[in-house]
């Protein structure tokens, strides 16, 4: 995951090939690039270097030089004459120099590994069975490709805690702990909240909380995705699921605008954890612990599960005649949803254009913490300005739409997963209008709803995000919604064809993505699905920057500088 | 042996210490003369007191031996960073006790040297970090450095020069790793005394709060004001080439007279040490083994033999009794002077139970940072512990040997080599008593408790 854009590189040999790596990486990386591992505990990419595993021992030489000339010094066959330092060195704190000699499969570099792997499990307990982390393991899988697979251990192992409670969160097995260090530089560097630490000394060293301290801040579970072995586990998922059982979903987390990427993880259907997942442009290897939580909305008691006409349950078709019934010919008012998804919010967009529509939508805001849940707690809200939706930067109500209600200018609605209450439309204005809803979770406005048709978390669907920093980014299904509940593009496109005589839409991805290139003068020219599905992509912000934006500088994202007047 | 006459000390640091008449106040330092080299220093440029240092070929006193001269010289003064100066008084290594010596007896000495230091180096701060057990040697330094302070010796424009140097006493956390220098810095600063990763954390460089440190043992301070006193050309002829200046040894174990004696370097052989100096052994025994630079150096067996070429060139076959006292020799004998702690053992001694002890010991002071150090050291213990305890098997010391093997050079500081070291040499001369464990597992009745 190291850039190769960097645009100086040097030349090293590696286990006796010459090759290219970006100036200024360390061995780990380097050798990373081109396909070779150099095993590890304790470094990790995007914390400080503690060098204090020792995995990474390797073999380093640089080519010698003459100390008063300063010249190289040259081999009988005349080639440059390497240095060998005589010790091993870590890998993760030696840096790349040109023309420097690395060995990482030699004997003795093979050797350094089977001793630390003994070492680390000498007093390891060995608990593969009933261990949370077994499966995705980092001692497991150097025990299997570096161990001696034997052990010649047979003194007593040291006891320690088996379940310590460090946080709300997190759950501390003292004996897996192999004190590599990370989550404890991981709480002084990205939270900034130094509560972790070691107590007592050698082999006796235990990962603790200050006195009086808890690990209670809003980043502690990403301590137990960086824990390399089974000593850091999720008090929420510990015990519940075997790894290898789990189908994994690369996504995007719909906390905030912030837009982590994530790994929603779940077994026949059922989601058991959201984990991030690495991007440098976006959220380093972090997450949110309150972004974790949210799958639990799948299977909350207020999920709307069935298509309802007053109140009462019937078939989507049903439902779906009467809001056309209902909508047809009326002055439409549409309250969009910052929380759907790119797609969702055009097709949207496109049924307020063909029944001239009046568009409202609401932003959802509350405190930055200046790293990855922003003052947007909407992923999408840049969306609902590159699909068109609305020019205007939302407020946290929707006072407006209240006006135009109470001046009659709008007799019908279409809401999208909102709560029109909790944003301040007078409910008086709302006497005889009829609402279509759609949306997830039941609220005051699905209860007041004439039509309410349910639709999909982002869990169950697919889409595209568009982030703070305006990259637009694909979340994939990871599981499929409640039976009977459409897609939201289908119900969307449904209503669409029914409002309209023009020709029907097709509810997929790519139909969508093509209508929406089409668009003149839309900052998605240019751009295909197939891109946004591969990476991240930048959009031209541009002509947004005079809206007031309201998150603030936080990681890998810098406001829109305004110019003082 | 015996028609040889006794060899006899050369007190330069220890010139005062023992004198009934002298005590640790100043009254009695400015009598002998005290800190006339530091109102002589502090008119000098500093780097020419770094150049004398150098010239003087002054070795560092802490167990390294690296010149102190060129460990000044790597000092990153282009920062603009402030310098800092620390004292290593956290002698901890098992069989050395000649820093507290100097602390207790003549605490002005290591002040004097500690300021002119300072100055050569342009310190901005300087500290004693002193071992937490030195209860009255950090009150005996506290109550020096203020009678100092009162006298203009140290803190604000010393002796009415622009140059002012405050000297704190921080006393240690109770460990043997705050000795390691990196670790001490760690310390210093409030932290765990993990040891940092070299490179990038050079305490000349990097060192205490990320600035330029040097960090030097108290002897090695004292030697300053001496250098300054006779010049560098001068010190350098004291002792050998390379190995200039006096040393304090520090004799324990069954000999007759242990204690500290300070001889110039290379004046003495270890037998002469043990046998004339020391007073030889106990009445009825005889030599087993002899540890030459506190616990960590690796053993010597009474019987070994060692030959070779020293670095000058001289042939050298010497038995354990012909080693030289000095930096090279015990170097040439495969093990190391260390800190000058020369721990004697006769025929009475069990090896394993002494390989058991030093176990202990490094076992209990590694600090737990990098995993050889942590697992190895108390897995060597409980091996040993095990052998002492009637469980010895005949692989136990071929797996003691790979498993000190698996330490040696993979760690983050040198605590590592003074953990395998030991062992090594233990395993590698003492191979019979290990084997001999197996068949006679039981402890004699007459051994003590191991740690």
């Amino acid at each position: 995951m190291i850039s190769k854009k960097n645009s100086k590189v040097v030349p090293i040999v590696l286990d006796g090939k010459e090759v290219e790596v970006p100036e200024g990486i360390n061995l780990v990386d380097a050798a990373a690039l081109h396909g070779k591992e150099i095993p590890h505990y304790c470094y990790h990419p995007q914390l400080s270097v503690a060098g204090n595993c020792r995995m990474c021992l390797i073999e380093m030489g640089t080519p010698m030089r003459n100390r008063e000339t300063g010249e190289a010094i040259l081999d009988d066959d005349g080639s440059p004459k390497i240095g060998w330092v005589p010790k091993p060195v870590i890998g993760c704190a030696t840096n790349v120099s040109p023309g420097m000699h690395v060995k990482t499969e030699s004997e003795k570099v093979l050797g350094c590994r089977e001793g630390i792997m003994e070492f680390l499990l000498v007093n390891h307990p060995l608990d593969c069975p009933i261990c949370d982390q077994a499966g995705e393991c980092r001692l497991q899988e150097f025990a299997t490709d570096y161990g001696r697979g034997y052990s010649r251990f047979v003194e007593r192992k040291n006891v320690k805690p088996k379940r310590t409670r460090l946080g709300p969160r997190v759950t501390l097995d003292d004996e897996r702990c192999i004190l590599c260090s990370r989550c404890i530089r991981f709480c002084q560097e990205v939270p900034k909240d130094d509560v972790l630490g070691f107590v007592d000394r050698g082999s006796f060293s235990t990962l603790t909380c200050f006195p009086g301290r808890e690990l209670d801040n809003n980043y502690s579970l990403n301590t137990v995705d960086l824990c390399p072995v089974g000593a850091l586990t999720s008090s929420d998922f510990r015990f519940k699921m075997r790894v290898w059982f789990l189908k994994d979903a690369d996504s995007i987390c719909p906390e905030s605008s912030a837009g982590c990427n994530t790994t929603v993880s779940s077994r026949e259907g059922e989601l058991y954890r959201i984990t991030p997942r690495r991007n440098d442009l976006v959220n380093d290897s972090w997450m949110p612990d309150s972004g974790r939580e949210l799958y639990k909305s799948v299977k909350s008691d207020d999920r709307i599960l069935s298509s309802h006409i007053e109140q009462n349950p019937c078939t989507t078709d049903e439902a779906m005649v009467e809001a056309i019934r209902l909508l047809k010919g009326k002055n439409i008012g549409i309250v969009g949803s910052c929380k759907s998804s790119l797609e969702e919010q055009f097709l949207v967009n496109q049924i307020s254009k063909k029944t001239k529509a009046k568009n409202y939508i609401r932003g959802h805001f509350a405190e930055d913490d200046g790293i990855l849940l922003s003052a947007d707690r909407t992923p999408n809200l840049r969306g609902a300005l590159v699909s068109g939706f609305t020019q205007k930067y939302p407020k946290d109500n929707l006072l407006s739409l209240s006006q135009s209600l109470g001046k009659k200018q709008v007799d019908a609605l279409l809401v999208i997963d909102e709560d029109l209450d909790a944003a301040q439309v007078d409910a008086a204005n709302l006497d005889g209008v009829p609402i279509v809803f759609i949306g997830t979770q039941a609220n005051t406005t699905s209860n007041r709803a004439s039509v309410v048709l349910p639709s999909l978390t982002s869990f169950e669907k697919s889409g595209t995000f568009v982030n703070r920093s305006f990259y637009a980014q694909f979340f994939r299904q990871a599981v499929p919604g409640p039976a009977g509940i459409l897609p939201d593009l289908s119900l969307l496109s449904r209503l669409l064809n029914g409002l309209t005589e023009d020709e029907e839409i097709i509810p997929d991805q790519n139909s969508v993505w093509k209508l929406m290139n089409s668009v003149r003068g839309s900052v998605l020219k240019g751009i295909s699905l197939t891109d946004v599905k591969k990476e991240a992509v930048l959009l031209d912000s541009s002509k947004w920057s005079d809206l007031p934006f309201v998150e603030a500088k936080a990681l890998h994202f810098e406001p829109i500088q305004k110019v003082e007047a | 042996m015996s028609n040889k006459s006794t060899p006899t000390e050369r007190r330069i640091i220890l010139k005062n210490a023992d004198d009934p008449n002298y005590s640790n106040k100043i009254g009695c330092y400015l009598r002998e003369g005290g800190y006339s080299m530091l109102k002589k220093s502090c008119k000098m440029k500093p780097e020419d007191i770094g150049a004398e240092v150098l010239k003087s070929g002054v070795r560092g006193r802490g167990g390294a031996g690296f010149p102190a001269g060129m460990k000044w010289k790597f000092l990153d003064r282009k920062s603009g960073k402030p310098i800092y100066l620390i004292c290593n008084a956290d002698e901890s290594e098992p069989g050395t006790f000649k820093d507290r010596q100097i602390i207790h007896k003549d605490p002005h000495q290591l002040i004097e040297g500690m300021m002119i230091a300072a100055y050569a180096i342009q310190a901005k701060q300087a500290f004693i970090y002193i071992r937490a057990e030195f209860f009255e040697g950090a009150r005996i330094l506290e109550s020096a450095i203020a009678e100092a302070k009162a006298k203009g010796f140290c803190g604000d424009k010393i002796l009415g020069s622009d140059f002012s140097c405050d000297l704190v006493v921080h006393r240690g956390a109770g460990a043997y790793i705050c000795g390691e220098e990196t670790g001490l810095i760690e310390s210093l600063e409030g932290k765990r005394p993990n040891p940092r990763i070299k490179p990038p954390y050079f305490p000349a460089v990097l060192g205490l709060y990320q600035c330029p440190t040097i960090v030097n043992n108290v002897e090695t301070l004292c030697n300053v004001k001496h250098i300054m006193e006779i010049g560098g050309d001068e010190f350098a002829k004291i002792g050998k080439p390379n190995n200039t200046g006096t040393r304090i040894w520090c004799v324990s174990g069954q000999v007759k007279k242990p204690g500290y004696y300070e001889f110039e370097c290379g004046a003495l052989t270890l037998g002469e040490m043990i046998y004339d100096v020391c007073g030889g052994l106990l009445p009825g025994r005889s030599l087993q083994a002899v540890i030459p630079g506190g616990s960590s150096s690796k053993i010597l067996r009474a019987d070994e033999r060692f030959s070779g070429k020293l670095k000058d060139g001289t042939e050298f076959d010497w038995g354990v009794e012909d080693i030289p006292l000095d930096f090279d020799g015990p170097m040439a004998a495969g093990t190391m002077s260390g800190s000058g702690g020369i721990i004697v053992m006769d025929d009475t001694v069990d090896m394993v139970e002494a390989m058991a002890n030093i176990n202990a010991f490094y076992a209990h002071e590694s600090c737990g940072q990098c995993t050889p150090c942590r697992e190895g050291s108390l897995w060597m213990r409980k091996i040993t512990q095990r052998m002492c305890d009637g469980g010895a098997r005949e692989e136990d010391a071929d797996l003691l040997l790979s498993v000190a093997n698996q330490i040696e050079g993979r760690t983050i500081c040198a605590f590592g080599e003074a953990a395998a070291w030991p062992t090594q040499s233990f395993i590698a001369k003492f191979r019979d008593r290990f084997e001999e464990k197996v068949k006679n597992p039981e402890r004699k009745k007459s051994s003590l408790q191991l740690i």
